[in-house]
């Protein structure tokens, strides 16, 4: 006999379960940082490489014998170049953010180069002088290269992977079992301006407006915050695919905790919000180079805010939410409307609505 | 953002939230139907159900044009994109609703050349840019988006863009309406009109639900405001026992529609027998396919579909969710053979639809009635 809460517990535990992989073929939604990508993580690599560190599922893996994390990424943003940013400089600061957040300082990082065929000499070389500006300004060295070169028509430009190793900070106590009820949810900037500013350079859409990437490195602000905090900082995360909503998801999901966002408290730029709003995206779910999310015990949030908010390209740094112990697992929003709505993780691309 | 702001002001929400909680009666049920998806997007977007007393409820209605498409249609329009030199174009939203055999989204992966467009003039602009392919545009939408294609198409035969067709899925409003209000177990006490096809088609269409069928219509705007608003003043008819249409979007909806608009679709499309619609079937003269002056721009003529229609699964019960006869849970599929990421049914394909918004917010809708 079904009743309600038999079909509820039917749906709690399917929700409980590992996401299996089960498509027939890799589509665009395996790369946006949703569901998708979820089940092809957690139903098919994680399984398969049965690692204790990459069960953590964290922006990077820890080997504590080593003191080290490590972590890889690669990039194929389009196109390579945009307000704000380019490929190259996101290729640094997309890997250094990984470390950063596991509370990791960068040291160290490889630089392996996929090319087209016709690829003009000038685009490679100011790729190569952004991602050698970038890793200055970072405080972290190249040290290691590989460069392939494929047909025309085989790579958009260029892809670049690269791969970080940094030292484990001995002030951070951060995972992802670490964040308790009552801990306060800090975000280190505006969200949602990088992703606005690459949909926005595709020309796709006819909207014009001043909106830039805000891709930085996120090492000044982890340190600025585990000064401030200390053991009181829980975990980090950096918000990019899928933004600040996929993040916040995740870790209610992996710590079984919900979570409670301000919507009204969340810092957006009112360009990337006028945009948001005319294509019917919610910038909490567009991606991020330069924004972290952070989890504090409520005794030292206010410190950890001020400290984030000192730190260059974090003034707008705020305090967005809290953690609550129910209902475990789901995110919930209170508009500035006045009402409460669920933010669930996304599933699939975030497409324009068209009504 | 100036102009919008205003009408999403929380003081004034809780206002009107007071005032409908002193409007209803005690110990009364009170079932609302949005009828279009955008009024439900607002809904869930803002928050605004839970501004409402508990024995006010929402129920969603059948005005999501993503999810009304069936199975058959998405498989026809996945056989064209697999012909030899087509691109096929649609929009967004569309990519992930499935067919038979997988979705659009699905056919792009296994090689199709599907590309997203946002509107249907986008994709006149890749037929004139890829003269040596055949572009075909995936039009869907009520009233509020046929325009658009109807000017579209105009425009393509103007210029003589020879390598552009369109395989048309508008439907209109009236029909479907009319079918829910004629099954005899419904249970609504009054309509929120739909704000964006009213301003195409006017007031005027839905005057036969007061007549007709006894109950009150209030055409609405899409700001949280506007929708409390709608629900004071269809409270205000019920409490004074008049049952009228109004229009709360005044600032945007003429009554009499927009009749430019009107004209273009009227020279363009003509009604199909019948069309068939996710979750609730045949409903006769509810589609739109190109008039005859059209005919070489219609794909359905270019191409050869398969036409096959594929049935709804027989245990999908979405007919009985959209007319409010029984809950999501009470489906014998839900949760079960159907959830968001393999939906089955109109009600779980957007995370609007009725069954997706209850598995995602169930438990917590739950709770929340109990504190």
């Amino acid at each position: 006999m079904r009743t309600e809460e038999r079909v509820l517990e039917i749906i709690e535990t399917a929700r409980g379960k590992r996401a299996k992989f089960r498509d027939e073929r890799v589509t665009m939604a395996h790369g946006a940082g949703g569901k998708a990508t979820q089940s092809m993580i957690e139903g098919l690599f994680a399984p398969a490489f049965a690692s204790e560190s990459l069960e953590q599922l964290g922006d990077a893996g820890v080997l504590p014998e080593l003191g080290v994390a490590i972590t890889t990424d690669s990039f194929v943003v389009k196109p390579i170049r945009f307000p704000g940013g380019s490929i190259g400089e996101l290729a640094v600061n997309g890997t250094v953010n990984d470390l950063a957040v596991s509370g990791a300082r960068p040291r160290g990082l490889t630089l392996s180069m996929v090319l087209e065929e016709g690829l003009q000499a000038d685009e490679l070389r100011s790729e190569v002088e952004a991602i050698a500006d970038a890793a200055r300004r970072a405080e972290v060295e190249v040290v290691a290269g590989d460069t392939k070169v494929v047909e025309r028509g085989h790579a958009d430009s260029m892809y670049i992977c690269t791969t970080g190793i940094g030292t484990l900070d001995p002030r951070a106590r951060l995972s992802t079992a670490g964040i308790r009820p009552g801990d306060r949810i800090l975000v280190s900037g505006r969200v949602g301006d990088h992703g606005m500013a690459i949909m926005l350079s595709r020309g796709e859409f006819e909207l014009g407006a001043d909106i830039r990437s805000d891709t930085r490195p996120l090492w000044p602000a982890a340190d600025a915050l585990l000064d401030a905090a200390g053991d009181s900082l829980h975990c980090m995360r950096d918000a990019t695919r899928g933004g600040v909503a996929s993040v916040v998801n995740e870790l209610a999901r992996a710590s079984s905790v919900a979570m409670v966002l301000r919507e009204a408290a969340v810092p957006v730029h009112p360009a990337v919000a006028g945009a948001a709003e005319i294509l019917g995206l919610d910038p909490l779910y567009v991606a991020n180079e330069g924004v972290l999310v952070a989890f504090v015990a409520a005794e030292r949030a206010e410190q950890a805010l001020a400290a984030l908010r000192s730190v260059p390209g974090c003034e707008e740094a705020a305090e967005v939410g809290e953690v609550k112990s129910e209902p475990p697992g789901m995110v919930l929003v209170e508009t500035g409307f006045g009402g409460r709505r669920v933010m669930d993780m996304l599933v699939g691309d975030p497409l324009p609505r068209i009504c | 953002m100036k102009f919008v702001d205003e009408f999403r002001d929380a003081e004034l929400g809780r206002a009107l939230a007071a005032e409908i909680l002193a409007a209803v009666e005690p110990g009364h049920h009170y079932k609302f139907m949005e009828v279009c998806g955008g009024h439900t997007h607002s809904i869930y977007k803002y928050g605004v159900d839970d501004l409402l007393p508990e024995n006010v409820e929402l129920v969603h209605g059948p005005g999501c044009p993503v999810c009304v498409i069936p199975m058959g249609r998405v498989d026809d329009g996945i056989a064209i994109a697999h012909e030899p030199g087509v691109i096929f174009t649609c929009f967004g939203d569309m990519m992930r609703v499935p067919g038979s055999n997988g979705s659009l989204l699905e056919a792009k992966a296994a090689g199709a050349d599907i590309r997203m467009v946002y509107s249907p003039l986008d994709a006149l602009r890749i037929a004139k840019a890829n003269p040596d392919r055949e572009v075909v545009f995936f039009a869907i939408g009520f009233e509020t988006t046929a325009p658009s294609t109807a000017l579209t198409l105009k425009r393509a035969r103007a210029e003589g863009v020879r390598n552009f067709s369109c395989m048309c899925n508008h439907v209109t409003i009236v029909p479907p309406l009319r079918a829910l209000l004629d099954s005899p177990d419904l249970r609504l006490d009054g309509f929120i009109g739909p704000g964006h096809v009213s301003t195409v088609v006017g007031a005027r269409p839905f005057e036969f639900i007061p007549a007709d069928y006894g109950r009150p219509v209030v055409i609405a705007g899409f700001e949280p405001l506007d929708i409390l608003h709608a629900i004071r003043m269809i409270l205000a008819q019920l409490d004074e026992g008049r049952c009228e249409v109004q229009n709360q979007y005044k600032r945007v909806v003429p009554w009499q529609g927009n009749l430019r608009a009107l004209e273009v679709m009227a020279e363009v499309f003509e009604l199909r027998p019948h069309f068939e619609w996710r979750g609730l079937g045949f409903i006769s003269q509810s589609g739109l396919k190109l008039s005859d002056a059209y005919a070489e721009l219609d794909a359905e003529l270019r191409f050869a579909v398969p036409g096959v229609r594929v049935a709804d699964p027989k245990a999908c019960q979405c007919g009985e969710v959209l007319k409010g006869v029984i809950k999501p849970w009470e489906c014998k599929v839900f949760g079960t053979a159907c959830t968001p990421e393999r939906p089955i049914g109109t009600c779980m394909v957007s995370s609007e639809g009725a069954c997706a918004a209850y598995y995602n917010f169930g438990r917590f809708a739950r709770e929340k009635e109990a504190v």
